[in-house]
């Protein structure tokens, strides 16, 4: 077809199949628009409170004419913002280093000089700083007990510092609790970090099992979400397809702490037990979501 | 072969086409990630000058991507179709610019060449035009394609419904349908991104949406967006599959992350086909692509994201897709790094998808690690409608709140409408006047009003229950 058609004759309005309408449907033609205002539909007004409720999703916002109305447009900005301001907010890493006190922590840097490069190359924050792989060796010559331990834990900025700040430390208490009778390495604090650099800093402490505890990338809902990484035998080079994921962690309907930690405890004991980690471990009974897009589907900065 | 020429009393050289190619692009975050991207803006212009005087028919000659290890390129040179190149065969990458903006050169000289252009001449030639100049071409292509009902027809502009939730509950699913319907929305086809990747849920999501649509007799078609390999299980249980869902990419490589090849893409063309569910056409296939997952999956061959992404619309042409859909904002800052690079991308694979003959719609989508926001999506979706594109992608209030990225709305749907007159897919059409949802003047009615008509209907049902 080459130019424009007029509704097709088969199918005007009239030659809907009446059977296909529903009885409760009021023919157009019998009642004036203008005899339906909201108000006086009460029972719609019900049901889209019915509807509303089923789902987090922004339905049933109104309309001002052919747009939204101001106060729909105002609180989208809002989600919007507090989701930019969690990218964009500086990590506090001493902060964090306080708050685990007196767990012993090493704090360092990705290859990743600030945020806008951080976020343009993925693969600097992939890898460490020359003074973050420098400090790194120093603390293994300056304690070479800590190398060579079970379990090494990173926590890194990724891509929400907010989530990290107000939820990595709880979640890293909640961690060790659930891998009690393992051997830790000191926490590495990690600023400007994708999950891979996990590998990196893995490699240098020798763990034989890295956890990377990171902040996903905010949705207009929840702006803090974390997601915790593991990986056995890790070294830079390691595919995406090696690692064990655990994601939307955080207070407001994602996975508790506690439990995020539990389904790892058990992840790492079965990585070391088994010697491997990803596509071929899994945890009974916890189906990761893939959803079905083009590529980068995943909110972790991978 | 060296690719080299004066450009501004300077000499520029080119080790290959591939870098003349990559060079030439525009600048973008995914090109220089992937180190291919011009080392200055100088540069960037000069490697449109070479390009500029290459033959069209050197992108026979010289394979991207190698012709025996890639089948993405044997589709391509195998299925070239030189009886429809000759008019172009002896012009220039800069004489094919020039002869796509002669007014002259209408929608059927367009059509006409479509079968003897390749990928990489129409990404090509896209480098050496600006915006404007993507528009005013993209505006002669029409390219119709149907299922229940006509997509791509002039003054036509279709939306997908994209009702997702977190959880597939198929009540919140059902409530963000019936909202995105009373605004006119959907006609494209209704199409959930499942959350979980689970066969039976899929499955259970299609009957529901399967059933809605009888019952109301919506001439639209449905979609769960799930591996083609579901699609195909699916089908083989009795499910009522309208149309197969994949993500593709231009290579070979690229695919088998996807976890595909052109065979598994043929036997789910065919399995659809066989359920003859179409009732005013037979194009059963609906593609996804994005600048940037060749890229990701690192099987770009040094390639440019651009030229890539071209060539995932040879694997789309293949089999006669009903909607192909550029998810341009979806994938990140590290490939498009702000709204100037996305809309710049979304115009450029609007143009190439519709040179190349494919029904192309887009995604106008952010991320929130992206530098846009939803007044980068407002001139995108201006900028594409004016361009002709066959359909946008819709969500409620703007929030995908499954796959945490924002879209176009339905209200946003209502805006185009209402500024540029475009109308839903006719037969679609014809059913929201029946339902009483459109106003004599042609725009949706707001719903203190009509849609009484049709949340009525769906309460009644128990549906929305």
């Amino acid at each position: 077809m080459s130019e424009d058609a007029a509704p097709p004759a088969a199918l005007p309005p009239a030659a809907l199949p009446p059977a296909a309408l529903p009885p409760a449907a009021v023919p157009p033609e019998a009642v004036p628009p203008e005899a339906l205002p909201p108000e006086a539909l009460p029972a719609d007004a019900a049901l889209w409170e019915r509807l509303r409720a089923a789902t987090p999703a922004r339905i049933a916002l109104g309309r001002v004419g052919h747009t939204l109305p101001l106060d729909a447009v105002l609180t989208f900005q809002l989600d919007h913002a507090r989701a930019r301001d969690a990218v964009h907010a500086p990590f506090d890493a001493a902060a964090l280093a306080a708050e685990l006190a007196p767990l012993a922590t090493i704090t360092l840097d990705s290859a990743a000089p600030d945020r806008t490069t951080y976020l343009r190359r993925p693969d600097l924050g992939r890898r460490l700083s020359d003074a973050g792989a420098a400090l790194l060796k120093q603390a293994v010559q300056a304690d070479p007990a800590i190398a060579g331990r079970d379990v090494a834990i990173v926590i890194g900025d990724g891509l929400s510092a907010t989530g990290v700040q107000a939820g990595a430390a709880a979640l890293v208490h909640a961690i060790l609790a659930e891998l009690r009778g393992l051997t830790v390495a000191p926490v590495v604090i990690a600023t400007g970090a994708r999950v891979a650099l996990g590998d990196a800093i893995g490699a240098g402490l020798r763990a034989r099992v890295v956890i990377v505890v990171i902040g996903e990338r905010p949705g207009l809902s929840v702006a803090d979400s974390l997601g915790v990484y593991l990986t056995f035998g890790p070294r830079p080079g390691r595919a995406d397809s090696e690692r064990n994921c655990i994601s939307n962690i955080h207070a407001r309907g994602g996975l508790a702490p506690a439990a995020a930690a539990a389904i790892l405890g058990r992840l790492v004991r079965d990585a070391l037990r088994l010697g491997l980690s990803g596509v071929e471990l899994k945890d009974v009974g916890e189906a990761l979501p893939a959803p079905e897009r083009p590529a980068a589907e995943q909110k972790d900065p991978r | 072969m060296v690719y080299a020429g004066n450009f501004g009393g300077e000499r520029h050289r080119f080790d290959t086409l591939a870098a003349v190619l990559a060079c030439a692009s525009p600048a973008r975050s995914g090109d220089s990630l992937a180190g291919l991207a011009a080392h200055s803006a100088a540069q960037r212009v000069a490697a449109r000058a070479v390009l500029a005087d290459l033959p069209l028919r050197h992108f026979l000659d010289v394979a991207l991507v190698p012709y025996e290890t890639d089948e993405v390129t044997r589709l391509i040179i195998d299925g070239h179709d030189a009886a429809a190149f000759a008019l172009l065969a002896a012009m220039t990458v800069g004489d094919f610019r020039d002869w796509l903006l002669l007014p002259e050169t209408g929608s059927a000289a367009l059509a006409a060449v479509a079968p003897g252009l390749t990928p990489e001449m129409v990404a090509a030639v896209s480098k050496l035009m600006r915006n404007q100049d993507l528009i005013v071409v993209a505006q002669k292509v029409r390219v119709v394609t149907a299922f229940r009902n006509t997509i791509g027809l002039p003054g036509r502009l279709s939306t997908r419904l994209q009702p997702n939730h977190p959880a597939d509950d198929p009540r919140g699913i059902a409530a963000a349908v019936l909202d995105g319907l009373i605004h006119g929305v959907g006609d494209a086809v209704i199409g959930i991104n499942p959350a979980s990747d689970s066969v039976p849920g899929a499955q259970a999501l299609l009957t529901m949406l399967d059933d809605l649509r009888e019952r109301y007799a919506i001439p639209t078609q449905t979609c769960v967006l799930t591996h083609v390999t579901n699609a195909i299980d699916i089908i083989a249980r009795g499910g009522p599959v309208d149309l197969v869902f994949q993500s593709v990419a231009g290579s070979e490589a690229a695919n088998r992350g996807f976890g595909i090849d052109l065979a598994l893409l043929r036997e789910a063309h065919d399995a659809a086909l066989g359920l003859g569910r179409g009732t005013v056409g037979q194009n059963v296939m609906y593609f996804e692509t994005g600048q940037g997952a060749a890229l990701s999956a690192n099987a770009h061959h040094g390639v440019d994201q651009q030229t890539m992404e071209a060539r995932a619309y040879a694997v789309a042409r293949a089999f006669d897709p009903l909607l192909v859909n550029t998810v341009v904002g979806f994938i990140g800052p590290e490939y498009l790094y702000d709204g100037k690079e996305i809309i710049r991308a979304a115009l450029e694979d609007h143009f190439c998808g519709k040179l190349l003959g494919l029904p192309m719609g887009c995604d106008a989508c952010y991320t929130n690690h992206a530098e846009a926001d939803q007044d980068d999506m407002d001139t995108l979706m201006t900028v594409l409608t004016v361009a002709g594109c066959n359909f946008l992608i819709c969500v409620p209030g703007n929030d995908d709140v499954m796959l945490s990225y924002q879209s176009l709305s339905y209200h946003d749907a209502l805006a185009l409408r209402a500024m540029f007159g475009t109308r839903a897919a006719p037969e679609f059409e014809a059913w929201l006047a029946a339902m009483d949802l459109i106003a004599p003047d042609g725009s949706i009615r707001a719903l203190a009003a009509g849609p009484a008509t049709l949340v009525r209907a769906l309460a009644g049902s128990g549906v929305a229950a």
